[in-house]
C-alpha cells in the first residue's frame, strides 16, 4: 500500500513520514520516502487496532511485544481494513509449525544446526556446580516424563531419596512438580531447590514428601536446617488450601523455617505492565502523572519484590549455608525467577555471556516455564500471558546498573534475548516444556538462538567487565532500598529514540576497547616490520614497551556463520551522531512550524514537544 | 567579636563519629572558630574530619545517661553523628557549633581567615572581566557598546560596574529605562549568537502597574536589537496570571500596543520557597532508607523536584530555540530578574553554545549570568535542606541550575568537557566555603566587602592543572553543534551524585568510571606508539632509499 503515513508517538502536532507499506509472509515493512527501513515480525505484533476514521484516512495502531508502538495512517479505509484482517491473521498462529522459526533459514547445514543445539549442555553444567557428588545424584525417574511432564528428564535429587520417596512426593504436589536441585553451592554444600506447592489443603500430609525434604536437609552437611520460601503473598496461599492445594506446615516439617516473601501472581504482573506502558505511552506526560503512574502501575513494587526474594535466598545460602526449597504455585513462573537471580547473585559464571544461555536453559527453559502461554506465541487463553520473563531480564538489568563491573554482557544482550523470546525465530523458546518440544522435534526442525548470539558477541560485550571483580564463585550483595530501582527506559521505549541520551556511553567504550584491540594489533605489525628493516641497515629501534594493558574480557569460542536478519538489533546505528543537532530530528522544531501560525498566549512545551494553546 | 567567647569547650577526648558505610572513629574533637575538627588517635591511618562550621545546617541533640549524641546536617546534604562522653562538654559543644554556624556578620566567615596553601598562578578575581568578554563581542559585531553608567553601583545595586547594551541607546537613556523596571535592571546583553547575530537580553519586569505606564526608550532600547522585519520573543519566566497580578504591586508586563514587534510567551517556573519546600521534602525522601516503592515514589513525586526540573529545562529550550531557530532576539525576565530568569539565560547558553560546555567557558558563564548579573548567593544558600529557619529568600535556584546541566550533561556526556563532580564541586561552594567566590549578595556588596583583596577566588584553586585533572570529563570531544535535550519525564532522573550520595555506596560505580578512564587513557596511548611506530618506518624507509640510491 503506497502514500501510507507513520506517525511520531509522541509528537502532538501530528507529525509523520510517508512511504510505502508491504505485507510478506513473516514481516510487515515500512519504506519512508528517504528509504528508512522498519521491519515488524508479525509475531511481535501484540495487537492492532482500527481507530475510527480521520480525514486524512484510516489509523492503525499496532502495538508490539517488543513494546514498540506504530501508527500508521492509510489513506484509503479498504485497504486499511485489509490490512488490519491479514495482520490479524498473520500475528495470531494456531500451530507451532506455522510460527517463523520452522521457515527461517539462517544458511546453516544441518551438522551446524545440531552443533547449535549442543552449545548448551547442562549436564556438562551440574558437573561444573559439583554434582552428582556424595550427597546429590542424577535420577532417571522422570526418564520418560511419566513423573513430571513438564520437567525435565534429567534430574538431580537428594542420594538418600530413593525411587518411592520421589514419586509419593511428585503425588503430593502440585502438577507432580517434586522438589529437585536447581543450583548446588560447592563451597557452603548448600543447595537450592525448586518444587511446586503441596497438596496440603487443610491438613493432609504426605510422608514421602517430608522424607524428601528431610533429604535434602541431610544433603547440606553444613547446616541441618532448610528453609522453605514460598514466594507467594501468604493471603493467596492460603487460598489455595481451600482448593486442596498450600504450604507446609512447620510442625509436620522437621528441620524446616518456612517463609513467605509476596510476590504477586502473573495475573496482577499483567495488568500492572499494562497500566505502565499506559503511563508511559502518554502524549504530553508530566513529571508527575508519570511518577504517580509508576507508582500505581506497582511495577518497580514488583521489581523490588523479586529482587528482595533472591537476595532473601542468597543469604540463606551464604551467610548460614542453610539449603533452600522455592516454590510458588506451580514453580514455573516466581520460582524461575527466584532461584535464577539467586544463582546469578551467588556465582559470577552467571554473568558471563556463556553462563547466562546456561541460566536461562536451566532454570527457565528446562523446568518448563511456560514460554508459548507467557508470551503468547499460539494464539491461546490471553490470561496466561505475564511478562515473568520480562520481570527477570528487567532485574538483572537493575543488578548491571549496581555492579557496572560484574556482568561480561551489556544491555543489548538482555534486549536482545528479550526480542527472540517473542521472535519465535529461534527454537529454544518455543513451547511450554522440554517433552513438548521433543514430541514437535523442535530441535531438528528450528536453529538454536544461542550459537548466533555468541557469533555477533562483540556487540553484547560490556567493555568495563573485570573477570576479577570478585574471586570465583563470588556474591552480588545488590542494595534494594526502593531508591535503586529506576524505571527501564531502554526496553519499554526502546525504539522511540527521542527519549534516549542522544549520545551512548556505553557505544562509545564499546568502539574504544574494539580499537584498542586493533590498534595493539597494528603496533605488532608495525615492530615486526621495523625489525626486519633495521636488520638491514643499523636503524635505531624505538623500544618502548607495550603500555600494559587492562584486563581484558574473556573470550569465547563463537561457532561459524551467521548472516544478520534485518530486525534483529534496532539501535546499531553508527555511534558518535548527535541526534538533537539535525533539524530533522529534534521535537522543538515542530513548536517552531506552529509558532508561525497563530497569536500564542501561552505556550506549552510538553514531552520535549512544543506547543501553542491560544 | 572573639570567637573563643564562643567556644567554651575547645576540645573533648573519647568522641566517636559516626558516618554512613564507614566504621565509626572515636579520636579527639576540637572546636576552632571556622571547623570542627575530629582527629582519631590511631597512629597508622590517622583520619581526620574537618568541617566549616558554615557548612552546618542544622543540629539535634540527644542524651542517654550522661552519653551526649550530637547529630550535625550538613548543607551538602550530609549528616554525621557524634558520640560525645560529659554532659555539660556536649551541650558546649552543641551551642558553640550553632552559634559558630551562624554568624551573621559576613567579615567573620572563614574566606576572610583562610590562607591558601597553594601557590597562586592565575588570579581568579582577575580571569573573567567583563571588559574581555567585550572584547570577544565586538570582534563579532560592532552594535553594542560598553556602559559605565553603573560604576559607582548608583544606577542599579545588583548590576555590575559595566555592562553591555546596544550601541544607539545613550547612557541617559539607560537611566530612564532603569527608573521604569524593577530594581532597575534595565535590559542588558545576555548572550550573542554567532550563527545568525541573534541575542539574548535580560532585565527584571516592567513598572506598568495598573494604568499601563509605558516607557519609550524602554521601547527604543529592545527595538534596537531587533533586525528590520523581524519580531523578537519575550519570556516570561511567569504565568500570565502571576504576571497579572504584579501589576496591582506595580510591576506587569509589555503590552503588545507598546511592543508590537513582540511576541510574548509565559512559561511558569517556581519560585523561592515553593522551590525551598521542594528541596526539603526530595531530601527527606532520599534519606529514609525504609520507604516502600510506593512510599519513596509518591514522596519524590511530592517533592516537585523534577517537575521544576522539567520546568526550567523547557523554557530554556524554548529561549534557545527562538534564536537558533526562529532567528528571533529575545529578551528573558520574570520579576526581579535575579532568579528564574538567570536559569533560563545561563541555561540556554549551555545549549547554544558550545563554548559554554568547556571548563573555562563554564565557570566564565558562572561569573557572568549568576554573579556578575546578580543572583543574591548569600541569601539563597543560607541554609539548605535541613533548615528550620523558614526565611522566605532562601532557595535553592543555583542548585536547581545545576541539576539541569547535569541532566543535559547525562544526555551528551561526551559533549561536555567538565564531569559530574564538576557540578558537585560547585554546588558545594555555592553553600560554604574557604573561598570568598560566592560571597555577598551582588557585585556592590562585594566590592564593598573588598572580596578581592581580601579573601582567595575559587577560580584561583580549581584553575590550576593539578586539581582541574579532577573535573576533566574524559569523554569529551568538542561539539560545536546545539544540542537540544530532551524534556520528557522518562528522559530525565534524580540526580544521585547529590542526592543520594550520603545514602548508598558508590563504591562500583567509582570503580566502574575509574576502568573508563583506564580504557580511555589506554586508548590514547596506543594511538600515540602507532603513530611513533609509523613515524620511525618511514623513516627507515626513507633511509633505505637513500642508500640504495647515494
Amino acid at each position: 500500500v503506497e502514500q501510507v503515513k507513520l506517525l511520531d508517538r509522541f509528537s502532538t502536532s501530528n507529525k509523520s513520514l510517508t512511504g510505502t507499506l508491504y505485507l510478506t509472509a513473516t514481516h510487515l515493512l515500512f519504506i519512508d520516502s528517504s528509504q528508512r527501513e522498519t521491519w515488524i515480525l508479525h509475531h511481535h505484533i501484540a495487537a492492532v487496532e482500527k481507530l475510527p476514521l480521520t480525514t486524512s484516512g484510516c489509523p492503525l495502531v499496532i502495538q508490539c511485544k517488543n513494546f514498540r508502538i506504530v501508527h500508521f495512517v492509510v489513506p484509503r479505509e479498504r485497504d486499511c481494513h485489509d490490512i488490519y484482517n491479514s495482520l490479524l491473521q498473520l500475528s495470531r498462529t494456531a500451530q507451532y509449525n506455522e510460527l517463523y522459526a520452522f521457515s527461517y533459514n539462517p544458511k546453516q547445514n544441518a551438522s551446524e544446526q545440531v552443533k547449535g543445539w549442543q552449545l548448551i549442555d547442562l549436564a556438562e553444567e551440574y558437573k561444573r556446580m559439583g554434582v552428582p557428588n556424595a550427597n546429590w545424584q542424577l535420577t532417571d525417574a522422570n526418564r520418560e516424563y511419566k513423573i513430571c511432564e513438564t520437567y525435565p528428564k534429567e534430574l538431580y535429587v537428594p542420594r538418600t531419596a530413593s525411587k518411592p520417596i520421589i514419586v509419593g512426593s511428585s503425588k503430593f504436589r502440585s502438577k507432580g512438580r517434586f522438589p529437585v536441585l536447581s543450583y548446588y553451592h560447592k563451597d557452603k554444600e548448600a543447595a537450592i531447590c525448586r518444587c511446586s506447592q503441596p497438596l496440603s489443603g487443610f491438613s493432609a500430609r504426605c510422608l514421602e514428601d517430608e522424607h524428601m525434604l528431610q533429604a535434602i536437609s541431610k544433603a547440606n552437611p553444613s547446616n541441618r536446617f532448610m528453609y522453605v520460601m514460598d514466594t507467594r503473598p501468604k493471603l493467596n496461599a492460603m487460598a489455595n488450601r481451600a482448593a486442596g492445594k498450600g504450604y507446609e506446615n512447620e510442625d509436620n516439617y522437621s528441620n524446616i523455617r518456612f517463609q513467605f516473601v509476596g510476590i504477586e501472581n502473573i495475573h496482577v504482573m499483567r495488568s500492572s505492565l499494562q497500566k505502565l506502558l499506559e503511563v508511559s505511552g502518554t502524549k504530553g506526560l508530566s513529571v508527575n502523572d508519570f511518577l504517580s503512574g509508576l507508582e500505581s502501575s506497582g511495577w518497580l513494587r514488583h521489581i523490588k519484590a523479586v529482587l528482595d526474594a533472591a537476595v532473601f535466598l542468597v543469604k540463606a545460602i551464604a551467610v548460614e549455608s542453610a539449603s533452600v526449597l522455592v516454590h510458588c504455585s506451580d514453580g514455573w513462573d516466581r520460582t524461575s525467577q527466584v532461584c535464577s537471580l539467586g544463582a546469578l547473585l551467588l556465582d559470577s559464571y552467571y554473568r558471563t555471556i556463556k553462563g547466562f544461555m546456561v541460566l536461562i536453559e536451566k532454570d527457565w527453559i528446562a523446568f518448563g516455564h511456560k514460554f508459548s502461554d507467557r508470551c503468547c506465541q499460539l494464539d491461546g487463553d490471553p490470561k496466561e500471558i505475564s511478562p515473568v520473563f520480562t520481570q527477570f531480564l528487567e532485574c538483572v538489568w537493575n543488578l548491571m546498573e549496581q555492579f557496572p563491573q560484574a556482568f561480561e554482557y551489556n544491555e543489548a544482550f538482555l534486549l536482545q534475548i528479550h526480542e527472540h523470546v517473542h521472535s519465535c525465530q529461534f527454537g529454544n523458546f518455543l513451547g511450554n516444556c522440554q517433552k513438548e518440544r521433543e514430541e514437535l522435534k523442535f530441535k531438528e526442525k528450528t536453529y538454536s538462538l544461542w550459537p548466533f548470539l555468541l557469533d555477533e558477541q562483540k556487540k553484547y560485550q560490556n567493555p568495563l567487565y573485570n573477570p576479577d571483580f570478585s574471586p570465583e564463585l563470588s556474591l552480588l550483595e545488590p542494595n534494594t532500598v526502593s531508591f535503586n530501582f529506576k524505571f527501564w527506559r531502554n526496553m519499554y521505549h526502546q525504539f522511540d529514540r527521542s527519549l534516549h541520551p542522544r549520545q551512548s556511553v556505553l557505544d562509545l567504550i564499546m568502539n574504544m576497547s574494539d580499537e584498542n584491540k586493533q590498534l595493539e594489533k597494528d603496533i605488532k605489525e608495525l615492530e615486526a616490520k621495523i625489525k626486519r628493516r633495521s636488520g638491514q641497515v643499523d636503524g635505531v629501534l624505538l623500544k618502548e614497551p607495550l603500555p600494559p594493558a587492562p584486563p581484558a574480557p574473556v573470550l569465547l569460542k563463537s561457532p561459524p556463520c551467521f548472516q544478520k536478519e534485518p530486525p534483529l538489533v534496532p539501535g546499531s546505528d553508527s555511534v558518535r551522531t548527535i541526534e538533537g543537532s539535525s533539524s530533522a530530528d529534534n521535537r522543538y522544531s515542530e513548536f517552531m512550524e506552529e509558532l508561525g501560525k497563530a497569536e500564542p498566549a501561552v505556550v506549552s512545551l510538553e514531552y520535549g514537544v512544543a506547543r501553542m494553546t491560544c | 567579636m572573639e570567637f573563643a567567647e564562643l567556644i567554651k569547650t575547645p576540645r573533648v577526648d573519647n568522641v566517636v563519629l559516626h558516618r554512613p558505610f564507614y566504621p565509626a572513629v572515636e579520636g579527639t574533637l576540637c572546636l576552632t572558630g571556622h571547623h570542627l575538627i575530629l582527629s582519631s588517635r590511631r597512629q597508622d591511618d590517622a583520619e581526620e574530619l574537618w568541617l566549616l562550621h558554615s557548612n552546618i545546617d542544622s543540629i539535634e541533640k540527644r542524651f542517654v545517661g550522661s552519653l551526649g549524641t550530637i547529630i550535625i546536617k550538613c548543607k551538602d546534604l550530609r549528616i554525621i553523628q557524634l558520640d560525645i562522653p560529659g554532659m555539660e562538654e556536649c551541650l558546649n559543644i552543641a551551642s558553640s557549633i550553632e552559634a559558630l554556624s551562624t554568624l551573621d556578620s559576613v567579615t567573620l566567615m572563614y574566606p576572610f581567615f583562610y590562607r591558601p596553601m597553594f601557590e597562586v598562578v592565575e588570579d581568579g578575581w582577575r580571569s573573567f572581566l567583563p571588559e574581555q568578554e567585550f572584547e570577544l563581542l565586538s570582534s563579532l559585531t560592532d552594535e553594542w557598546r560598553l556602559s559605565c553608567i553603573n560604576k559607582e553601583f548608583s544606577v542599579c545595586p545588583s548590576y555590575p560596574a559595566v555592562v553591555i547594551v546596544p550601541k544607539s541607546i545613550d547612557d541617559e537613556a539607560l537611566r530612564k529605562v532603569a527608573l521604569f523596571r524593577h530594581g532597575s535592571r534595565f535590559p542588558v546583553l545576555s548572550y550573542y549568537h554567532k550563527k545568525n547575530g541573534m541575542v539574548m537580553m535580560r532585565s527584571s519586569q516592567p513598572l506598568t502597574g495598573t494604568n499601563g505606564r509605558r516607557c519609550k526608550e524602554d521601547e527604543k532600547l529592545i527595538n534596537a536589537t531587533l533586525r528590520a522585519g523581524k519580531r523578537g520573543y519575550i519570556i516570561d519566566t511567569r504565568s500570565l496570571n502571576v504576571a497579572q497580578q504584579a501589576r496591582a504591586k506595580g510591576g506587569g508586563f509589555e503590552q503588545e500596543a507598546h511592543y508590537p514587534q513582540w511576541r510574548r510567551i509565559h512559561k511558569s517556573i517556581e519560585r523561592f520557597n515553593i522551590l525551598q519546600e521542594s528541596l526539603i521534602k526530595l531530601v527527606e525522601a532520599c534519606n529514609d532508607q525504609s520507604h516502600n516503592m510506593d512510599r519513596w515514589l509518591s514522596k519524590l513525586e511530592a517533592s516537585n523536584w523534577l517537575t521544576h526540573i522539567k520546568e526550567i529545562l523547557t523554557a530554556a529550550c524554548l529561549a534557545a530555540q527562538c534564536i537558533d531557530r526562529e532567528g528571533a532576539s529575545v529578551l528573558v525576565h520574570g520579576t526581579e530578574g535575579t532568579d528564574s530568569t538567570l536559569q533560563v539565560t545561563s541555561l540556554a547558553q549551555i545549549i547554544l553554545d558550545p563554548r559554554c560546555r568547556t571548563i573555562r567557558g563554564f565557570e566564565s558563564l558562572v561569573v557572568r549570568e549568576w554573579l556578575q548579573a546578580g543572583h543574591p548567593f548569600q541569601q539563597r544558600c543560607a541554609q539548605s535542606a535541613y533548615s528550620n529557619s523558614k526565611q522566605k529568600w532562601e532557595a535553592p535556584v543555583f542548585l536547581l541550575f545545576l541539576d539541569c546541566v547535569w541532566q543535559i550533561l547525562r544526555q551528551f556526556p561526551c559533549s561536555f568537557e567538565f564531569n559530574e563532580h564538576f557540578l558537585i564541586m560547585l554546588f558545594e561552594h555555592a553553600y560554604a566555603s574557604q573561598f570568598g567566590t560566592f560571597l555577598g549578595n551582588n557585585e556592590s556588596e562585594r566590592s564593598k566587602l573588598k572580596l578581592q583583596q581580601k579573601t582567595m577566588s575559587l577560580w584561583s584553586w580549581v584553575n590550576r592543572p593539578q586539581e582541574l585533572n579532577k573535573y576533566k570529563n574524559p569523554l569529551f570531544e568538542a561539539n560545536s553543534l546545539v544540542i537540544w535535550p530532551s524534556v520528557a519525564p522518562q528522559s530525565l532522573q534524580l540526580w544521585e551524585g547529590v542526592f543520594l550520595r550520603w545514602n548508598r555506596s558508590s563504591k562500583f560505580l567509582d570503580e566502574a568510571y575509574e576502568e573508563m578512564v583506564t580504557l580511555i587513557e589506554y586508548n590514547k596511548q596506543l594511538k600515540a606508539k602507532v603513530n611513533a611506530l609509523r613515524r620511525q618506518l618511514a623513516e627507515l624507509e626513507t633511509d633505505d632509499r637513500m642508500q640504495e640510491n647515494p
